[in-house]
């Protein structure tokens, strides 16, 4: 390889006289982090990033095997699990990973909500953030059915026809989802096409737009921190300090998954028997407890509307709501503390937690 | 008449084909994701079992055509039959003998010996089929 061999510049000659990237270096050589008593929320993203990159290595994987028919699905999870060389562990890992993920995801989140780090000038972080979330949650529930599993089946059907108590567009999107009016193998051939086609696109788009966001903009110091008399806050450069904080975590992130995928496999279950009765205990994945609960409460009629409808309408809102939460909380906007967005967020934490708990119980009994 | 300025007539010209191309793109592409309806051949009745089959309370699921139905025998002995499908959320129900009437496991709903919504979510009856035993076979058929 040619170098110059000057003091002054010993970077590879030959790549950098063709692509021109010095302003991308000296950026991340300069690129700080701001170090205060939050600071560790930052390292959130990253965590939930390092799943992801899991997801795909063993989404990947988990295709050479998987096939996606109604006849074929399950007896293929099957023979990953059973035959294939460590395939039970890379189907625990990608099925732990993924919880993990949005678990992740949730407290990236809800940490950012507290900080308030939606409020200006990253309204649009938090737009993509929040539409980051939504697709995670697709992809947990379209591959929540693609083992075709008693559980998975009947969990799809009630999410699916609960989607079409919604007004005017309830029964297209049904069908959209389900691949006709019933739950079947066309919803299975089009939630596998959603889970390794559609998703991974939109996401990895999205990723791409919120990554570069938090890169030009860099992290929300929170109004709490920025408040205070004094000097600003000091920094930490974010190559190499930040970034092997970031690794250390995804070390622990990996250890962790790989407790959880060799000490807790995840379970098969049983094959979906469309003829059967639903089984008891049906429940969805964890992060859709608290609605599943929410729907368990709500009676069959509200003022002779239905009760489903105004239920999927309500949390549809709050979503809506959420997503524009830097739209709506203005005195975060003027770097002013907003106790009352701060109330919100507890609540609704605290309002997923005891739900998702209750749902546990209930499912026990 | 007014003349319309050259670069504007060109902009609502590329908008209007830009606008077609589109919408022609769009128009195939939300038809071929809805799927074709495929007509289903309409069963009047079906076996749904034989006699002995079923105890006294005691229930069994049955195909319908491509839906579940379910077949109950009560504890006094008369045959009942309803569309599986719960009213609530698409789930199918199964008879609960503890009980002695229907039960959806998915959110507890729960519907009497003549298919009615008595506790839970279910916000109507289940659909009630005619049975008629005939030659050992127990018919069901769609109530007219």
């Amino acid at each position: 390889m040619i170098m110059e061999n000057t003091k002054s510049n010993r970077k590879p000659y030959w790549f950098f006289s063709r692509y021109p990237i010095d302003g991308l270096v000296e950026f991340f050589k300069r690129k700080a982090v701001p170090i205060h008593r939050h600071t560790i929320w930052y390292y959130l993203g990253g965590t939930t990033l390092f799943l992801f990159a899991i997801q795909a290595v063993t989404g990947i994987l988990l295709l050479l095997y998987y096939r996606p028919t109604e006849e074929a699905a399950f007896a293929s999870v099957q023979f990953i699990m059973t035959k294939v060389r460590f395939g039970w562990l890379i189907r625990s890992v990608h099925s732990w990973s993924a919880n993990l993920m949005v678990l992740s995801c949730f407290i990236h989140m809800f940490s950012t909500f507290l900080l308030k780090a939606y409020r200006s000038p990253r309204e649009f972080s938090w737009i993509t953030g929040s539409l980051l979330l939504f697709i995670t949650l697709a992809f947990g529930f379209s591959g929540y059915l693609l083992p075709w599993n008693e559980i998975s089946y009947f969990g799809t059907r009630v999410a699916t026809e609960s989607i079409a108590s919604i007004p005017v567009i309830g029964h297209y999107l049904l069908v959209f989802f389900r691949g006709g009016e019933d739950v079947s193998g066309a919803t299975l051939t089009r939630f596998f096409g959603f889970h390794v086609a559609v998703l991974p696109l939109l996401l990895t788009m999205l990723l791409i737009v919120h990554l570069l966001m938090v890169q030009v903009q860099g992290m929300s110091v929170p109004p709490s921190v920025e408040s205070q008399p004094g000097p600003r806050p000091k920094t930490s450069p974010f190559f190499p300090n930040f970034i092997l904080k970031d690794a250390l975590g995804w070390l622990i992130t990996l250890g962790l998954l790989a407790m959880l995928a060799a000490l807790y496999p995840w379970e098969l279950g049983v094959k979906a028997d469309p003829f059967a009765p639903a089984p008891a205990g049906i429940k969805p994945e964890w992060y859709f407890l608290f609605l599943f609960q929410t729907l368990k409460y709500i009676p069959a009629t509200i003022f002779s509307l239905s009760g489903e409808m105004i239920a999927v309408m309500t949390f549809s809102v709050v979503g809506i709501l959420w997503a524009l939460v830097p739209f709506i909380d203005r005195r975060a906007n003027r770097g002013l503390k907003s106790p009352v967005f701060t109330i919100i967020g507890i609540g609704a934490i605290a309002y997923i937690v005891i739900m998702t708990i209750v749902a546990c119980m209930a499912s026990k009994q | 008449m007014q003349e319309i300025p050259r670069r504007k007539f060109l902009n609502i010209m590329l908008g209007g084909v830009l606008g077609t191309v589109a919408s022609a793109v769009l128009y195939s592409i939300v038809k071929f994701i809805l799927p074709p309806e495929i007509p289903q051949a309409v069963l009047s009745n079906v076996v749904a079992g034989k006699v002995g089959d079923l105890q006294p309370n005691s229930g069994k699921i049955f195909k319908f055509g491509n839906k579940p139905g379910i077949l109950i025998m009560t504890p006094s002995g008369t045959y009942k039959a309803f569309s599986a499908i719960c009213t609530h959320l698409d789930c199918t129900v199964q008879y609960r003998s503890d009980f002695q009437h229907i039960w959806c496991a998915c959110h507890n709903g729960r519907f009497d010996l003549n298919g009615k919504n008595i506790a839970g979510p279910p916000p109507s009856p289940l659909e009630e089929y005619n049975v008629a035993v005939v030659k050992e076979e127990i018919i069901v058929s769609k109530k007219a």
